[in-house]
């Protein structure tokens, strides 16, 4: 492959060619102008509420970062260091086969959402049926060990929430693989172009593809810490006790505020564990929404597979999650 | 951006975010057993920022201009603000503001089981969760007879008087919740919200409700108390 120019090449704001004013030059003026006006943007956010935000806004992505870089690490590992053939060779061959081993699969990922996002677009690139992919992208965050373990811990006497979550999360992760295999096309999936790494070198070609998942994914996890954090600000927590009495409408309520908080999969439960005024169903309809559908993930993933894939895979994705959710609630809870 | 843009902005991420886990500041929105995590993402940021220089560099002396134009992701440059907000503003923790908006956090750790004795010490030092779940889950059995100490911070009540607050978080700060506690007798009076006492007292059997999410609120009838300084662990 021929690179481009280094300065003053095909970056975001310069045509290419000879030295004129890159991105690096724009970066370093920004960076001036932000260190001078340091104090008058300091206390720009001295307001409780915009402080607030800052907290949670830089929480949300200092949580997420070890979750994002590792998972960008993983996925670039998968680009260059797997070989193709080995992933026919894991998954059953039968495209309806593979959806629930890849669901199940997610198993073995410990972490939050952020993480399995850049890792899913890493297995379909490398030639993993969209639809086994898929579920594992749901399966993982919601049914790792850690994240269960942390169900039990929220609900001490109540080891059955756990259990509902696991069986619910995986039945929503394999219906939606299912249900892509039926309905899904290809052409909705557009993954960000990454710079062709055939002809390079295991070494450029691995931190190329870090450094390009890297950048895009937290571009798009900064944009869902953003709208995490307002939300979070926002909404006050009196306005839903109001709803915690009418049974669907608890149900509603609670599966919109799993997709507005954005909570980490790892976290969600003690959430859920305090919002006690709302009934055990809904609760666990919030543990199965959140790591399937919040802000930060409909960014991420209309960010690594496009936007056309992100206005429908989110909203098929609430309904499966909340209606199955609903379901393993009446029978188990 | 250009790759030299980018590995800036990775270096810039990557320590921002090796400066505030291998100081205290992390402390303020994530859990400390996320450290070694923190410091492994940020070396990895770094090497990654290095790398991307070094290809850069090298391909540049080896292959001539060739104008090949990729589109490199233009949402990176989002990537300043996290460093901008580690680096430059540094946000506090959670404070008053946040534990008014969310319900106390008592009804999440509720084991009735059978509390251990507190620890010797006149007056003792006690959690703000510990001392709500013996409080409210056994009845003050296990406080009562001691000189308890309790530190929070000041955040006003349902009433307007002022309780004693500390946020509880499980990952980072955006789940965070408080756990409340109203204080009666000689309490904080004319003190600003989000200002850390340390108050001391003993058990009452006074329960109050937290407006917000119903949750039971217990008291603290207070002998004394004075300001202390924000301990490095804010959250309990």
């Amino acid at each position: 492959m021929e690179r481009p120019p280094a300065a003053g090449g095909p970056g975001g704001h310069d045509a290419g060619g000879g030295r004129r004013f890159g991105s690096v030059e724009l970066l370093a003026v920004l960076l001036v102008l932000l260190v001078v006006f340091r104090n008058p943007l300091a206390s720009l956010i001295s307001d409780a509420r915009l402080q607030t935000w800052t907290t949670v806004f830089v929480s949300v992505l200092v949580q997420a970062v070890p979750f994002l870089v590792f998972g960008v690490v993983l996925s670039a590992v998968i680009a260059v260091f797997v070989p193709r053939s080995f992933w026919a060779r894991a998954l059953p061959r039968h495209p309806a086969l593979a959806v629930p081993a890849a669901g199940l699969a997610g198993v073995v990922l410990p972490g939050c959402e952020c993480g399995s996002v850049p890792i899913a677009g890493s297995l379909i690139r490398r030639g993993v049926t969209p639809a086994a992919a898929l579920a594992f992208l749901l399966a993982a965050p919601a049914i790792n060990p850690i994240v269960l373990t942390a169900t039990v811990v929220a609900f001490p006497g109540r080891p059955m929430m756990a259990v509902a979550r696991g069986v619910a999360s995986l039945v929503v992760a394999v219906a939606m693989g299912w249900l892509w295999l039926r309905l899904g096309r290809t052409e909705w999936i557009k993954l960000p172009h990454r710079p062709d790494l055939d002809g390079l070198s295991r070494g450029n070609a691995f931190w190329a593809a870090v450094r390009h998942d890297l950048m895009h994914a937290g571009g798009f996890l900064v944009v869902g810490a953003a709208a995490a954090a307002t939300i979070n600000v926002v909404v006050p927590e009196r306005w839903l006790s109001s709803l915690a009495g009418n049974a669907a409408l608890s149900v509603l309520a609670l599966a919109i505020l799993a997709v507005l908080l954005s909570i980490c999969s790892e976290a969600d439960a003690f959430v859920a564990a305090s919002l006690s005024q709302f009934s055990l169903t809904s609760r666990l309809v919030f543990l199965v929404v959140g790591p399937t559908v919040d802000l930060k993930l409909i960014s991420m993933q209309a960010g690594v597979f496009g936007r056309r894939f992100a206005v429908r895979f989110a909203p098929a994705t609430l309904v499966a999650a909340i209606v199955v959710g609903t379901g393993v609630g009446a029978v188990l809870l | 951006m250009n790759r030299q843009a980018q590995a800036v902005v990775m270096l810039l991420l990557g320590g921002a975010v090796l400066k505030a886990s291998l100081g205290d500041l992390y402390l303020r929105y994530v859990k400390a057993g996320l450290q070694p995590f923190l410091i492994g993402a940020g070396a990895l940021l770094v090497a990654a920022a290095v790398m991307t220089l070094w290809y850069e560099l090298r391909s540049r002396r080896t292959t001539s201009h060739a104008h090949e134009h990729h589109h490199e992701p233009r949402i990176g440059w989002l990537l300043i603000l996290p460093v901008l907000g580690l680096l430059l503003v540094a946000p506090p923790a959670l404070g008053s503001y946040a534990a008014g908006q969310a319900g106390s956090v008592l009804t999440a750790q509720n084991s009735a089981s059978d509390y251990p004795p507190l620890p010797a010490g006149d007056p003792v030092d006690v959690g703000l969760l510990d001392y709500a779940s013996r409080a409210v889950f056994d009845q003050g059995r296990s406080l009562t007879g001691r000189t308890l100490r309790l530190t929070g911070f000041v955040t006003p009540g349902p009433d307007g008087e002022p309780m004693l607050a500390r946020m509880v978080l499980s990952c980072c700060a955006a789940d965070g919740r408080p756990i409340k506690v109203g204080l009666t007798g000689a309490g904080p009076s004319a003190v600003a919200p989000d200002t850390w006492v340390q108050v001391v007292g003993a058990y009452t059997n006074r329960v109050g409700k937290d407006p917000v999410n119903d949750a039971d609120v217990p008291y603290l009838q207070v002998t004394g108390w004075q300001e202390v300084t924000p301990p490095k662990q804010q959250y309990e």
